[in-house]
């Protein structure tokens, strides 16, 4: 691998396009094939959910986070309105902010500017970080935000393109597989999540959550996500602070 | 207003749009300001992590607990035996995504199929 020091002066633009090829060929590796797989059952959503092909497209380019596209197709079933519904999705993405800010040391090269690095944030959601975080180190500095672009690019267009289809052919899917989708986007969630989690309190916070989700489901339903993230979330750094109060 | 209730046909757009895009963005972008300036291992981020994922959490209960479409058919133990079988396998070998799903989903195939 070329060091650092290889690239004196910006690289040229074959370089940067080889490199931003590297990026797109990453779609082809198991966290890229779940994720399709997720959209699958994201569409599958969606289309119980009245969205048209379109607005659904339009969603995963728009959101580009799991969990806050199921979070608004949530809010949309539930027929909540658009304050409670931008709400909810805005406490969910909430955990983008210390993924990007963990990612940028990394991506940033001697001379990238502040605007490709906020273009580049559009693109952050598990999936892509998870493989940025550890394949970057492979690429040289520079070269690092062109190799970011192409696979953050190519994840959002081919997710696009894999709801385009579901909506196209899922009238034709038999049962047992419609009933089966629905198990993949939580299933993805569920076992990313845990393997992302950095600290012992985010697993509390988890386990809490889950149970939490569905009590207050049907105790207070509307408040139950918030009600769960507030609750579960509060727990948990109260066990955390408990754990590590001086003796 | 709801994301169906407009008359006009950019409404859902702009619904996502607001909902969405305006909701999710500017968090990244807070993500890029804050850059190098908050301390990865700052405390604050420990309760802002806790919170949104107990969210997510939440959102795959519902899942689980409330399904819709032909999923409604199955019975809440075979949803909840599934995914819990499929988190276990995911947990006890090797910590591998696919296989966390693919026992989640073949037992729920399997229950499905024999009317569970």
């Amino acid at each position: 691998m070329m060091p650092d020091e290889a690239f004196p002066v910006s690289p040229g633009f074959a370089e940067r396009r080889r490199w931003v090829l590297r990026g797109a060929a990453k779609v082809v590796s198991v966290p890229g094939l779940i994720l399709c797989t997720a959209h699958v059952g994201f569409a599958d959503l969606a289309q119980q959910a009245g969205l048209t092909a379109a607005q659904a497209v339009f969603m995963v380019a728009a959101i580009w986070a799991l969990p806050g596209m199921v979070v608004l197709l949530g809010a949309v079933l539930s027929g909540a309105g658009l304050l409670a519904a931008a709400f909810a999705v805005a406490l969910s993405s909430v955990r983008l902010t210390p993924m990007v800010v963990a990612l940028v040391p990394e991506l940033r090269g001697m001379r990238t500017s502040r605007l490709t690095l906020y273009l580049l944030a559009h693109f952050v959601a598990v999936t892509s970080w998870v493989i940025a975080m550890e394949t970057l180190r492979g690429v040289p500095r520079e070269l690092r935000t062109s190799y970011y672009l192409g696979l953050g690019a190519i994840l959002i267009l081919t997710n696009m393109v894999v709801v385009a289809i579901v909506f196209a052919v899922a009238a034709a899917l038999p049962p047992i597989v419609a009933a089966g989708l629905f198990l993949l986007t939580p299933m993805y969630f569920l076992t990313s999540l845990w393997g992302s989690a950095r600290e012992q309190a985010t697993h509390v916070a988890m386990v809490l959550g889950l149970v939490l989700g569905p009590l207050l489901h049907l105790v207070v339903p509307g408040f139950d996500l918030l009600g769960a993230g507030l609750i579960g979330g509060g727990l948990a750094y109260a066990a955390h602070l408990w754990k590590d109060r001086p003796a | 207003m709801t994301l169906g209730g407009y008359d006009v046909w950019w409404g859902p757009y702009a619904f996502i749009l607001i909902a969405g895009w305006a909701m999710t963005y500017p968090w990244r972008a807070l993500g890029v300001y804050l850059g190098g300036r908050i301390r990865e291992d700052a405390e604050i981020l420990v309760l802002v992590r806790a919170t949104a994922t107990a969210l997510v959490a939440a959102v795959i209960g519902n899942l689980v607990c409330f399904p819709s479409g032909p999923a409604e058919e199955s019975s809440l133990a075979l949803r909840v035996l599934a995914a819990a079988a499929g988190f276990a396998t995911y947990f006890f070998i090797g910590r591998k995504i696919l296989l966390g799903i693919v026992v989640a989903e073949v037992l729920f195939g399997v229950g499905f199929y024999l009317g569970y």
